[in-house]
């Protein structure tokens, strides 16, 4: 899930600030399950903004604003509504802000900040667990993500800030990746994986450039 | 520092660059040291705080003083781009020796919004070391023109707790062509041989990283911030107790004295008893005690 967190009130405003009447889009997916753009957060930033004195067109959650399709198909009948605000605050992660400006055609305002792919423990506690490298390497790492877990993303072991399994960035409160790998992989008999030496990467096949997947006929 | 594989006990210094272009201080420094310590290491931003460039600073003692250095380089701040140029540069000014290292995260120097980079990590790193000395080649095999020659080495943690974790990386280093090591600062003459005990097999020259504590101050610091390295009660009780001496020059001579003896007799049950090929002395701000600590030990 794409985990997000709403944005202080003031930076939400000063956004605002040049605009009267507001329409509101959240996200029914994953901003729901995060409870930063779910229907009762669309509804409570109504209120908050209508006390700042801003009118509120309207509002949709729709159910996945990161998808054109599902976009257009739920906001076709408040079309009247976006066309007449002069503004759309989007309660929903970066990828459905910019689907909203790419299809909808309005001034557009992020509520929340996109914070990463995690997982959910509970409301209010996510862990970022995938930073999406465009090369899983999972299996050789024993279910455990080198990559997003270790800071410095190393392919070969701890560094020397680890200390009795703990990470050193954060003040050694989270585990060193290295240690959660190393230990699993010995418990399961797969150690040798860790034993084989990890060349450097190919950042060209890899997370740098925005990415996509496309038709061929597209390319 | 290649005469560490003709089997002397040999002793290495570091030097801390500041936050300067002046060097004064650190020429100073390495005369002082020259003569007794083959070589020094020339840090890399330690701790991720800001410092002259390691390279330039290691090419300036050497042309300045005469001191080998070991010219430190992390993966924090460069890509495999701007490490394998500095390499070559690095070989052009003359520098013979090269230390590897992952490097501290950004976070914890004086510059914490600084993107990290970490495109590699040290295995890699020596790899690409390895690769670029003994075969004349980048990572990508493609040749390189008069590829420089240096002295590879890599740090290790002799202190890691789980240790085994540390030991498998330590043989990747090993496999991907590392000639020596340098340890983390020990205390412990058992931590030390237990480490020198499990790295006998690579045949490999291990420096083992001591630290003299210059005050009941350092000690104390030491011991709260460099985390998994204790400084050992007896030790820290001495130098508390020293701490009292009111008589300035008194206090100082008591101070050296605990040192030398600690410390000498660490590195006579090294040079007795293990595999040892000699002493990282990490004393930066105490090398006063160096002369006198390598003549006791002789």
């Amino acid at each position: 899930m794409i985990i997000t967190e709403q944005k202080p009130k003031e930076e939400i405003l000063a956004m605002l600030k040049p605009f009267k009447k507001v329409f509101i889009i959240g996200c029914g997916t994953c901003s729901t399950l995060c409870q930063t753009g779910g229907e009762e957060q669309v509804k409570e930033m109504a209120e908050t903004l209508r006390k700042e004195g801003k009118e509120i067109i309207g509002f949709v959650v729709v159910e996945t604003p990161c998808d054109a399709r599902i976009l257009r198909r739920d906001t076709r009948k408040k079309r009247g509504e976006i066309d007449e605000a002069d503004v759309i605050l989007c309660m929903t992660c970066g990828v459905g802000v910019q689907d909203i400006v790419q299809h909808l055609k309005k001034i557009s305002v992020p509520a929340l900040n996109t914070k990463f792919l995690g997982q959910t423990e509970r409301i209010g506690e996510f862990y970022e667990r995938c930073r999406a490298c465009g090369e899983c390497i999972l299996f050789e790492t024993g279910g455990i993500c080198p990559i997003v877990r270790c800071p410095k993303s190393m392919l070969n072991g701890p560094c020397g800030g680890m200390l009795q399994g703990k990470c050193e960035v954060g003040g050694y409160k989270r585990d060193c990746a290295w240690v959660l790998i190393y230990n699993r992989l010995k418990e399961i008999g797969m150690l040798d994986l860790y034993r084989s030496y990890r060349p450097p990467r190919d950042n060209s096949k890899l997370a740098i450039e925005p990415r996509e997947i496309v038709p061929v006929t597209k390319r | 520092m290649r005469n560490l594989e003709s089997g002397k006990f040999t002793f290495t210094g570091e030097l801390e660059p500041g936050k300067t272009t002046n060097l004064g201080h650190m020429f100073e420094t390495a005369q002082r040291l020259k003569g007794y310590v083959t070589a020094v290491n020339v840090t890399d931003n330690p701790q991720s705080f800001v410092c002259i460039s390691s390279l330039a600073a290691s090419y300036l003692i050497q042309k300045e003083t005469g001191v080998e250095t070991i010219y430190q380089v992390t993966c924090r701040d460069r890509n495999r781009i701007g490490l394998l140029s500095d390499l070559l540069g690095a070989g052009a000014l003359g520098i013979k020796n090269v230390l590897a290292l992952t490097g501290d995260y950004t976070t914890l120097g004086d510059m914490p919004q600084a993107k990290p980079v970490f495109d590699l990590d040290s295995v890699q790193l020596i790899d690409m070391m390895h690769k670029l000395v003994d075969e004349g080649k980048d990572l990508n095999g493609k040749p390189i023109e008069s590829p420089p020659k240096f002295f590879i080495g890599a740090g290790a943690n002799p202190n890691a707790d789980p240790l085994e974790p540390e030991l498998i990386k330590l043989a990747k280093k090993v496999f991907v062509g590392v000639q020596f090591l340098q340890t983390q600062v020990v205390f412990d003459i058992e931590v030390a041989k237990r480490f020198l005990e499990e790295t006998k097999r690579y045949n490999i020259p291990v420096l083992i990283g001591i630290f003299p504590l210059k005050s009941y101050g350092v000690a104390e610091y030491f011991d709260k911030t460099v985390p998994g390295v204790n400084v050992p009660d007896e030790l820290m009780e001495k130098l508390k107790v020293t701490k009292s001496i009111s008589d300035k020059k008194k206090r100082r001579q008591k101070y050296n004295s605990i040192n030398l003896e600690y410390f000498s007799d660490f590195i006579m049950e090294l040079k007795r008893t293990t595999s040892a090929s000699g002493c990282h002395i990490m004393s930066v701000g105490y090398e006063e005690l160096i002369p006198p600590l390598i003549e006791a030990v002789k």
